[in-house]
């Protein structure tokens, strides 16, 4: 072992700040604390072993067995937990070159296809445009899947930066109903908003909580079946901003209720109304608002619908 | 005359894509495929208006950005910035360098683009 790496293995700090992980999780300073208890227990059973046993070789020899064996323990108890941590941070670093390697195709794809659909180089027919469409929208849908998992492995790197703003959350969903609308008429779904009058502003990140309540409203519709109804409530509790959107859709089975903000999970019911999705935004959701200092829930029936609620602080 | 733009990007489909659409608009077009190259067009062929990636070989958006903006010849042309790094730090590095506007390419579609273009220029003449 070299030098710089006889200090980069003692570098504790470094070695947990490398990982990403907190100080009571960084399998290298729980190697020390054990360490530090190792010896303790060491000088204490010394001790008590003078105490009760007349020879002192037999007193340093049990010493000496009982360290090393909880020696040998700790250390394969933190060279696991160190490769589990390596393997997460590897994971994370995976998704995120992963994902910004395929933005570059795929804005190409899609300039290419508009390029293509704007007739600027030459006419196309009907049946040509509607396979650009095809490859429009499905270009649209892997861009999609791309955005969440550079938010995820931004947040699971604890790089996701909030660019606070003092925002009025009523003019963000009112510009997100009039964005959604087309999808919204085409579903044949009834969309209602109520939001009480003044409302102060909050302070968070405009583009991420237009990402919350985009993750919503798609969820809400995608999952209301026919002659939907979706209702949207915006009002003020105590020193927060509360935003509920409900809608009588196909709700979430009870079994999957506990599951519904982990990442990549999807309730079986939703798979017969709805094959595409990730299972990731309502995990976004939920660290969005968490890292915004708000909170999250839901209630929900299946067959009957489901409500998603959260909160954000209103600024002072 | 028609209005000169450079376009500094290693990705060949999407120069060819811009080349086609913005000739179509009546534009000139002059193309590199890494910063370098792209500097010295810029000092050479003084354009209306350089459209800029940052990941770029042999030399980055950023540092051709500062040297463009070091240089006399070349520090009041307009930088549209075409890129997919989407940071807080690296939009507020870029504008400080001096870029006039930032896109981010996953955001905007074609004609969102050409607007952009199409303003940047009509700025430039009042």
């Amino acid at each position: 072992m070299n030098k710089k790496k006889f200090f980069e293995e003692i570098n504790i700090l470094g070695q947990c700040r490398r990982l990403n992980l907190s100080l009571w999780q960084c399998p290298s300073f729980l190697f020390l604390i054990m360490g530090i208890i190792i010896i303790t227990s060491d000088i204490f059973t010394y001790f008590i072993g003078s105490h009760y046993i007349s020879d002192p070789l037999l007193v340093a020899l049990i010493v000496l067995i009982l360290s090393t064996v909880l020696l040998i323990i700790s250390f394969f108890i933190t060279q696991s937990f160190e490769k589990l941590a390596e393997a997460a941070r590897m994971k994370t670093e995976f998704i995120n070159i992963v994902s910004h390697q395929l933005h570059s195709p795929l804005s190409n794809l899609r300039w290419a296809a508009e390029l293509l659909m704007s007739g600027r180089l030459g006419s196309i027919e009907e049946k040509q445009s509607e396979y650009l469409k095809i490859i429009k929208e499905n270009v649209q849908r892997m861009r999609e899947l791309v955005s969440d998992l550079v938010i995820v492995s931004r947040l699971e790197s604890a790089n996701l930066v909030l660019n606070k703003n003092e925002i009025f959350l009523s003019d963000l969903v009112n510009q997100l109903i009039e964005e959604f609308r087309p999808l919204i008429k085409a579903a044949n779904i009834e969309i209602n908003f109520t939001s009480e009058k003044n409302l102060p502003r909050v302070l968070a990140d405009p583009l991420q909580i237009k990402l919350v309540i985009e993750n919503l409203l798609e969820n809400a519709i995608n999952y209301t079946k026919e002659k939907g109804k979706i209702v949207i409530l915006l009002e003020k509790r105590g020193e927060n901003l509360y935003f509920e959107i409900s809608d009588n859709g196909v709700g979430i089975p009870k079994k999957d209720q506990k599951f519904i903000f982990q990442k990549f999970f999807r309730s079986e019911n939703v798979l017969k109304y709805q094959t595409q999705g990730t299972g990731l935004g309502l995990y976004i959701c939920k660290a969005i608002i968490e890292k915004s200092n708000g909170k999250i829930g839901f209630k929900s029936e299946e067959n009957k619908g489901s409500t998603f609620w959260f909160t954000l602080p209103i600024v002072r | 005359m028609p209005k000169k733009i450079l376009f500094i990007e290693d990705e060949s489909a999407l120069q060819k894509t811009f080349d086609d659409l913005l000739r179509q608009e009546g534009y000139e077009v002059i193309s590199a495929l890494d910063g370098k190259t792209g500097l010295n067009l810029a000092k050479s062929k003084k354009p209306d208006l350089i459209l800029l990636d940052l990941i770029l070989p042999k030399m980055n958006g950023f540092e051709v950005l500062a040297e463009l903006k070091k240089e006399p010849e070349t520090k009041d042309i307009p930088i549209i910035v075409l890129t997919n790094l989407e940071g807080l730090a690296d939009v507020n590095k870029a504008i400080e360098l001096g870029a006039t506007t930032y896109l981010v390419k996953s955001q905007y579609n074609l004609e969102e683009v050409l607007e952009k273009i199409k303003k940047t220029l009509s700025d430039l003449s009042v």
